[in-house]
């Protein structure tokens, strides 16, 4: 059995927790980083991510890009979308294609 | 340029023109095979944009309530009132092969069927805006976790769609040409040791011929000092 966790600010994804998912609130980049390298080696599946933090763990979310498990998926926090996750999507583009043509 | 390291045997040849029939079918199963990734990568990438989208509106609309509620309740009584979730989720995960790359499909269900359940604190000491972004947390879940797997499957076909393009290419330019380039090397080498071999042989008679001429030329000249 599979869990699903939230990793962000707190005021961000305090929300989650009435749906049942892991919360995991963390104030700087760094603890969000331990959580990750902690999550993905557990039974983790989905780790929903906020913007705010991933602009400052690329290197972690890449790390898990190519990997089955964990899925990281960005959402935008409290202060609002920064477009990573939009952009995320143009980058698979390019990847694949060469060009992005969407 | 042929590389210097190959041999102008004929074993070789043969060698050769198998590896570059092997070559060719490959290159051209890789190239229905990226095709038909792209096809389905060109769906999945369209749909994650809707969804990523869609998503993040409402999640947008979540966090403004739930700011709303913030400010308006004291940070403990939010933080005790959503403390212990009435409410748990169990994901399943399924695998689904694409053209040989296993995409994850997800599958969750929820402790309680009931959609009121999700409120885990008591009317009495929260503010309704409480109410509306937890509902609103609800109702975007299912597409969250669509997301998830939408997004999940765009990365890693776009993985296998790249590599799969750099063999079809590495094939294509380098490998394939390549082995023409050998193959006809041989076949010229060859060839010319075929020719080289025919001009000796065609001397070797001139010479044995003359050898004969020579001889018979004597013996007559021998035979007739003879007779005289």
């Amino acid at each position: 059995m599979y869990r699903i966790a939230v990793i962000g600010d707190s005021d961000s994804v305090l929300g989650f927790k009435s749906l049942g998912l892991d919360v995991c609130p963390v104030s700087n980049a760094e603890q969000a980083r331990q959580a990750i390298y902690r999550m993905a080696k557990e039974n983790y599946a989905i780790l929903y991510l906020t913007e705010q933090l991933a602009s400052q763990l690329q290197p972690e979310i890449a790390r898990y890009k190519d990997a089955l498990t964990p899925a990281i998926i960005l959402i935008p926090g409290k202060e609002g979308s920064l477009g990573i996750g939009m952009a995320n999507v143009k980058n698979a583009v390019e990847r694949a294609v060469g060009a992005d043509i969407l | 340029m042929p590389s210097s390291t190959i041999n102008p045997t004929r074993m070789e040849l043969t060698r050769l023109k198998g590896r570059l029939k092997t070559a060719q079918r490959g290159h051209k199963l890789l190239k229905d095979k990226r095709d038909e990734l792209m096809k389905q990568f060109m769906d999945v990438v369209r749909e994650n944009r809707a969804l990523r989208k869609r998503v993040e509106e409402e999640l947008m609309r979540a966090h403004s309530s739930f700011t709303v509620a913030s400010a308006l309740m004291s940070p403990e009584i939010l933080e005790q009132s959503l403390l212990y979730p009435k409410q748990s989720v169990e994901l399943d995960m399924t695998f689904q092969n694409v053209m040989s790359v296993d995409v994850p499909q997800y599958r969750f269900h929820t402790k309680s069927q009931d959609p009121g359940e999700v409120y885990p604190y008591g009317f009495a000491q929260t503010s309704g805006e409480l109410d509306d972004a937890v509902d609103a947390l609800s109702r975007v879940f299912q597409d969250m976790l669509k997301l998830a797997e939408i997004e999940k499957t765009s990365q890693l076909l776009a993985e296998e769609i790249e590599k799969t393009r750099r063999r079809v290419n590495a094939l294509e330019y380098v490998k394939i040409p390549q082995m023409q380039e050998n193959i006809k090397y041989i076949t010229m080498k060859l060839d010319e040791n075929e020719r080289a071999n025919t001009i000796r042989l065609m001397k070797v008679k001139d010479m044995l011929l003359k050898e004969a001429i020579e001889e018979r030329r004597e013996e007559t000249l021998r035979a007739t000092m003879e007779s005289e």
